[in-house]
């Protein structure tokens, strides 16, 4: 009976069904985990105010309940706790009580048996800061110029009132300071770099140097009129703050210039929350980081990922396209093709870190330090080229993915049929022209399968990286207003090594925590959406060519 | 050992050509092979082959399966330049010209003599493109005159009508016998001078068939037509001079007409009375 089973092929039918089960649930298990921990984390969560009895006093405790953990009590007593017989488990929460510049940290683990009361006050704020994490208390007053203008229930309006002005003066200081001033500094780095390369190449006359100081003083007067407008700003958003008191009753002065928003969680209802989550998310997608990278946006680690990944597609297509169109085309078949073959197919699994040290020594230090000798005398000893960057990371990636893109090419190309290429070889073509109009158009879906699959490892890989050029946080983006607009030799922000810096580095792992599955779930997102765009060209480029099929 | 061989099958084209008509214009030969010889690496394929195709006329290449009379027809154009491993001795004139000389363009060779295979190869590309492809490798980018070209080629492969109003259309969409015609016209769009047609029917059914054949009846007033067929019906329908391969050596090689009702050799006459193969 069970051998005529084995015999009739079912148990091997559900030994795939097993297989292809189990890789389903992990990958919806790792996606559900870090949509789950990820997305949530911009709710706002219940802020409440527990009574505690901590070592015989009785105390406030003001936090957000974070997490809860149950430990048997055998374990609890073997790591401190005194435990009553009676006693089974111990029961502790973690609560988010911010506030780091007064108590120093910014969690607490609470014992269930030791909390008398639990309540939500509505009156309970949560003061979002540029410094020091969250602050969370009761609002007392709000001052101007240091005098007190409201007090109260009163205050809380007058207080959304001033922080929106003190935002929009915010966010025209950063304008300013970003684009205006690093424009003019950007200007400046330039003349004092052609000064020196017309002093290195003995072109420096009294001509050049009026010439360039013209210039220089022409953007000192601009510079010093920012400055001006920069300090009259600066005057105004210190003028306001607002007095807050914490869970312990101190009361402690706040500069609305350091504050990002304040909201009270208790008194919101669902329909407000989903606003304040929708703002934070743009928040998330679209602003800079703020607190090493633990706190504000990570739109600058986006923008660096999907950068890199496109200048390494348009360095790998080529070069991968030229070798898998030799390798299959033009070269004798043979023992050194195959060998090269072998080669390639080996340079696909050689571990990325190898390549990220390859990267750092040939490309920064030789070809990048050679550069810098050649190209850029006038900015020595600050190196240019020399120094980790965006070009280099892009090629150190396009290296390690070129494996993949010159084997699918060839596959592609050995697909094409023969009597294509006959067909146009009769009508007069040379083997050239059958490349270039029909054989390589048809091999275009494979090539594309190829630059998903290097896009797919490129997106995602970090150990290179980090080598290579990317750094935990980049002042400038790769790309900006300043000529030549896009910057190949600056080090910029990835997701991947985010995740990292912010989960692993960061100084506050805890807090960081809900921020490294939001930005996991971002970077997986944003290789999808790579993919998909690659993906949806290859459909159409099949459906253009679809004569392969036959 | 060739020498010997070539020697035995060496047919007197002139004698024969002349006993078939007398107009001397009508028969001048258009393509001469000499004493060719082709080697697929140490397999010898091709045994000393002697013929002339005149011109305007249709020449058809019969025999079982791999008696060599693809091979023949794609040493014509120097299709087998592309398969490795193949040496070619002897020569082929076009026109008075050998087309092994060292000196010969192989693609301008290939514009004078194009090719149609076996099986419909059109280009992934809309029926426009396809016929245009020829002009544009040549640089011919002019839109009237390749609208032209079109039109003339098409008309010329009698796929006119069938397509005109779809002629951006991808070729692909096109049924197998309209495919094969297709290409015809892809070929004579570069206006050949000689068509080599490698069984261009074999693939396709009756009625396609039956208008691949009327079409090359009127394609012979512009062109010198070479044929490869293993279907004799086909070869005693269309063709005006018939040469009977076996083996890849040329056994017999006449006017189709005597070809089938008097073959001189008794292999010819074991093969088209069925007896072999």
């Amino acid at each position: 009976m069970i051998k005529l089973w084995f015999k009739s092929g079912a148990p091997w039918i559900w030994l795939n069904a097993a297989a292809v089960s189990v890789c389903l649930i992990m990958v919806i298990g790792v996606l559900g985990l870090i949509i789950g921990r990820g997305v949530g984390h911009f709710w706002p969560g219940q802020v409440s105010q527990f009574t505690y009895q901590d070592n015989g006093q009785v105390k406030t405790i003001i936090g957000e309940h974070i997490d809860s953990s149950v430990t048997p009590a055998a374990m609890a007593k073997s790591s401190g706790f005194t435990m009553a017989d009676n006693e089974e488990t111990l029961v502790q929460y973690l609560v988010k009580t911010g506030n780091r510049d007064v108590t120093g940290g910014d969690f607490r683990w609470l014992q269930e048996r030791n909390l008398q009361q639990q309540s939500t006050p509505e009156q309970l704020i949560v003061i979002e800061r540029r410094e020091w994490g969250n602050f969370y208390g009761e609002l007392v007053a709000v001052k101007e110029n240091g005098q007190i203008v409201a007090s109260g229930e009163q205050a809380k309006s007058v207080l959304q009132t001033k922080i929106a002005a003190v935002l929009a003066i915010h966010a025209e200081i950063n304008h300013l300071e970003k684009k205006q001033v690093g424009a003019i500094n950007y200007s400046l780095e330039q003349l004092r770099l052609e000064q020196k390369r017309l002093q290195i190449d003995n072109l420096w006359n009294p001509t050049e140097e009026k010439r360039l100081n013209d210039k220089k003083t022409n953007l000192d007067i601009e510079y010093k009129q920012y400055q001006t407008q920069l300090a009259k700003l600066y005057q105004q958003i210190r003028r306001d703050s607002l007095v807050a008191k914490t869970q312990d009753g101190v009361e402690l002065e706040i500069s609305l210039s350091k504050v990002v928003r304040v909201f009270q969680p208790n008194a919101m209802n669902v329909f407000e929350k989903a606003v304040h989550y929708g703002v934070k998310l743009f928040e998330f997608l679209a602003d800079d980081p703020r607190e090493a990278n633990t706190e504000g946006g990570i739109f600058p680690a986006i923008f660096g990922t999907v950068m890199m990944v496109m200048i390494m597609s348009i360095i790998v297509t080529p070069f991968g396209v030229i070798a898998a169109v030799y390798l299959r085309e033009y070269a004798k078949q043979g023992f050194i093709t195959r060998l090269i073959r072998i080669a390639v197919n080996n340079l696909a699994g050689v571990p990325s870190i190898v390549y990220g040290v390859f990267g750092l020594g040939f490309f920064v230090y030789i070809l990048g330090g050679n550069i810098d000798r050649l190209f850029f005398p006038e900015s020595a000893p600050a190196p240019v080229f020399g120094t980790p960057g965006l070009l280099w990371a892009s090629i150190t990636l396009a290296l390690m993915t070129l494996p993949v893109v010159i084997v699918s090419t060839e596959e592609g190309l050995a697909r094409i049929p023969k009597a294509i290429r006959e067909g146009s070889l009769a009508l007069g073509a040379t083997k050239l022209e059958t490349l270039w109009r029909t054989v390589l158009p048809m091999a275009s879906p494979a090539m594309m399968t190829g630059l998903i699959l290097a896009v797919a490892r490129a997106a995602g890989e970090v150990a290179p990286l980090m080598l290579v050029g990317v750094v935990k946080l980049a002042p400038t983006l790769p790309l900006d207003g300043n000529y030549p607009f896009l910057h190949l030799d600056r080090k910029f922000m990835h997701l991947g090594f985010h995740i990292y810096d912010v989960g692993f580095q960061s100084p506050n792992v805890e807090a960081a925590r809900p921020l490294v599955y939001a930005t996991a779930l971002l970077l997986v997102l944003v290789i999808v959406g790579l993919n998909l765009a690659a993906i949806l060209i290859r459909n159409h480029l099949r459906e253009k060519y679809r004569a392969l099929e036959g | 050992m060739t020498a010997q061989r070539t020697s035995t099958h060496t047919i007197d084209m002139s004698s024969v050509l002349k006993s078939k008509t007398t107009n001397n214009d009508e028969t001048e030969a258009c393509l001469k092979v000499e004493n060719l010889n082709l080697f697929y690496g140490q397999k010898q394929a091709l045994h000393g082959i002697n013929m002339e195709m005149p011109k305007k006329k249709v020449t058809a290449y019969i025999g079982p399966s791999g008696c060599g009379k693809s091979t023949l027809l794609r040493c014509i154009n120097r299709m087998n330049d592309l398969v490795d491993n193949v040496t070619i001795d002897g020569n082929i004139l076009l026109d008075g010209e050998n087309i092994y000389d060292k000196s010969v363009n192989v693609a301008a060779l290939r514009r004078r003599v194009g090719m149609v295979f076996q099986k419909p190869n059109p280009f992934p590309k809309s029926i426009f493109e396809n016929v245009t492809y020829g002009l544009r490798i040549q640089g011919i980018n002019d839109k009237r005159m390749l609208e032209e070209t079109v039109e003339n080629a098409l008309r010329g492969a009698a796929l006119w009508d069938e397509v005109k109003d779809r002629l951006h259309d991808n070729a692909l969409g096109l049924s197998g016998g309209q495919q094969q015609r297709l290409v015809i016209a892809r070929a004579i769009a570069i206006e050949p001078e000689v068509l080599l047609l490698d069984e261009p029917a074999s693939a396709l059914d009756p009625i396609s068939t039956l208008k691949i054949e009327e079409l090359i009846n009127e394609l012979k007033e512009k062109y010198t037509i070479v044929i490869v067929t293993h279907n004799m019906q086909q070869a005693a329908r269309v063709s005006d001079y018939t040469a009977f391969m076996y083996m890849g050596e040329l056994i017999e090689m006449g006017a189709t007409s005597q070809l089938f009702t008097k073959p001189v050799k008794k292999q010819t006459e074991d093969y088209i009375t069925g007896r072999y193969g």
